[in-house]
């Protein structure tokens, strides 16, 4: 019980986006398009599971001083495998995530799971705290980058939403991400007050 | 003894003005300038006015409802915010392009902001910003006036002297056509001498000051002198770069909107200057021919820091 509680936390009550208000610099970067939300919800869904599992595993072996440098090591190492992964088996997506990719070393969320959650815990119940964390980063991303490629060019994946739809281009662009967000966590803080 | 004086917090003195006078003033002082658009570019602009104000003021009522507030429709904001949104499109927009503008003012300009007078950017500026984005076909696409029915479509002055390298003259036109809008723009930015009327009414009853509008026609005139595109130094023409584009419009009706510009004089006065430092680096430098509504939002961004600094001294305190 306690082990799918640490999973579902991330989803909606603990959601590194709409509540934590982690990792907005991707969130806002790469949304969008629902093809980049996915892959970039992914990519880091597989380092934060991976890095929770090491830093969890030697959790007692590093000395409290350098945690945070040894956390980083590990997190790039990674990255570094997602990043030559991607670029050997989906060359279009890496070329249209570009930067993101790399830049996913410095991701608050995961060297956030890794100091807050997963150098405090088992192995097990790390695996599950960084499975729900990348989930709800990857369907906070997906519902930023479904609002924003829905209104900006009047498709999802290609398929036509709407007939006769005139996209609003600016909902592709910067101040589109900024509203969609802010107006997404408004949202989720009204959700929040209502339950309480 | 107690009951012979009246014991009060200020202010002690109060006036018979209200808000809602006030915008609907203002609203007043507009009508003319939209009269004459409806004369120079028909009655299309008619349906794009009436399609602002009334889906503005739908879209306040529902913000209302759902905020759970006092239903206030008859203040004039929310209407006055759609009668300028309209004043900043061109005559033969799509209407669903005022539609969208004004749900986009309201609902996101005004309302998330927390409503009227906690708005930090102009509405109807914000949302002509996000329709200039959005859709950049429609919103320059002039028409030309006395064109309809037919619509044949123009440039406007502003356009043709930035990409065409045009002078006054070789557009065919006069300072007086500028003047009296006889020219391709936006519905309500065309009739100079019907917006400078309104303006005259404004400023007759001290409801705007003249430090913004002053300001900025003389730093937007100084550096459209200093450095024209073309001609040399100092060589630039004042007159067009002020009755050419939107400017007498924004420096008299939208810099001046009480919400969002600075409180102080000397804040004004600095407020003014940097839309017309902007209004020419977009103008000289930018992508888009006119710069005035993007100039006035970025200056809006700026009026808390300027009020910070331009605080009055208060009166015996020490500095």
């Amino acid at each position: 019980m306690k082990l799918i509680r640490e999973f579902t936390k991330g989803l909606f009550k603990q959601n590194p986006i709409f509540v934590i208000a982690l990792g907005l610099c991707p969130a806002l970067a790469v949304s969008t398009t629902m093809e980049n939300a996915l892959g970039m919800g992914a990519a880091a869904t597989f380092v934060l599971v991976s890095s929770n599992i090491i830093v969890s595993a030697i959790r007692n072996i590093i000395p409290q001083k350098i945690r945070i440098p040894c956390f980083i090591v590990v997190i790039a190492s990674f990255v570094t495998i997602v990043e030559l992964l991607m670029a050997a088996y989906l060359p279009a997506l890496a070329k249209s995530l570009g930067i993101f990719v790399p830049l996913i070393v410095v991701n608050c969320i995961i060297l956030g799971r890794a100091e807050a959650f997963a150098s405090k815990h088992k192995v097990l119940p790390s695996i599950m705290d960084g499975l729900g964390m990348g989930l709800g980063f990857t369907l906070a991303l997906a519902l930023v980058a479904a609002i924003r490629e829905g209104l900006g060019s009047g498709k999802i994946f290609d398929v036509v939403v709407i007939k006769g739809y005139e996209p609003a281009t600016m909902m592709v662009l910067a101040p589109g991400a900024l509203l969609t967000l802010g107006i997404l966590i408004a949202v989720t803080n009204l959700i929040k007050k209502r339950k309480a | 003894m107690s009951d012979m004086f009246v014991v009060s917090t200020s202010p002690h003195l109060r006036h018979k003005d209200s808000i809602s006078k006030i915008i609907w003033m203002v609203f007043l002082a507009l009508v003319p300038a939209g009269l004459a658009g409806l004369y120079i570019f028909g009655p299309a602009s008619l349906w794009v006015i009436i399609a602002a104000i009334l889906s503005a003021l739908v879209t306040e009522a529902l913000i209302l409802l759902l905020r759970g507030k006092k239903l206030r429709l008859f203040d004039g904001s929310a209407a006055l915010t759609g009668l300028l949104l309209a004043y900043n499109l061109p005559s033969d927009v799509p209407l669903w392009i005022p539609v969208v503008g004004s749900f986009f003012a309201i609902a996101i300009a005004k309302q998330i902001f927390g409503g009227l007078g906690r708005n930090i950017f102009n509405p109807a500026l914000a949302a002509r910003a996000f329709l200039l984005i959005s859709w950049p076909t429609y919103m320059t696409t002039w028409a030309k006036p006395f064109s309809y029915p037919d619509a044949i479509s123009s440039a406007t002055p502003l356009n043709l002297f930035k990409e065409g390298g045009m002078n006054l003259s070789q557009m065919g036109l006069s300072y007086w056509d500028l003047f009296l809008g006889n020219r391709g723009g936006c519905i309500g930015e065309v009739a100079v001498a019907a917006l400078l009327a309104g303006a005259l009414l404004l400023i007759a009853l001290k409801i705007i000051s003249l430090h913004i509008p002053l300001s900025y026609f003389i730093s937007l005139g100084l550096f459209s002198w200093l450095f024209p595109a073309r001609g040399g130094f100092a060589t630039g023409d004042i007159l067009f770069a002020i009755l050419a584009g939107g400017v007498i419009l924004g420096a008299f009706f939208m810099a001046t909107d009480y919400s969002t510009s600075p409180l102080t004089r000397k804040g004004q006065i600095i407020f003014g200057l940097g839309c017309g430092l902007f209004t020419f680096i977009i103008r000289r430098w930018g992508g888009y021919p006119e710069g005035v509504s993007f100039s006035i939002l970025i200056m809006n961004a700026f009026v808390p820091i300027i009020d910070r600094f331009t605080t009055p001294r208060v009166y015996g305190a020490k500095k």
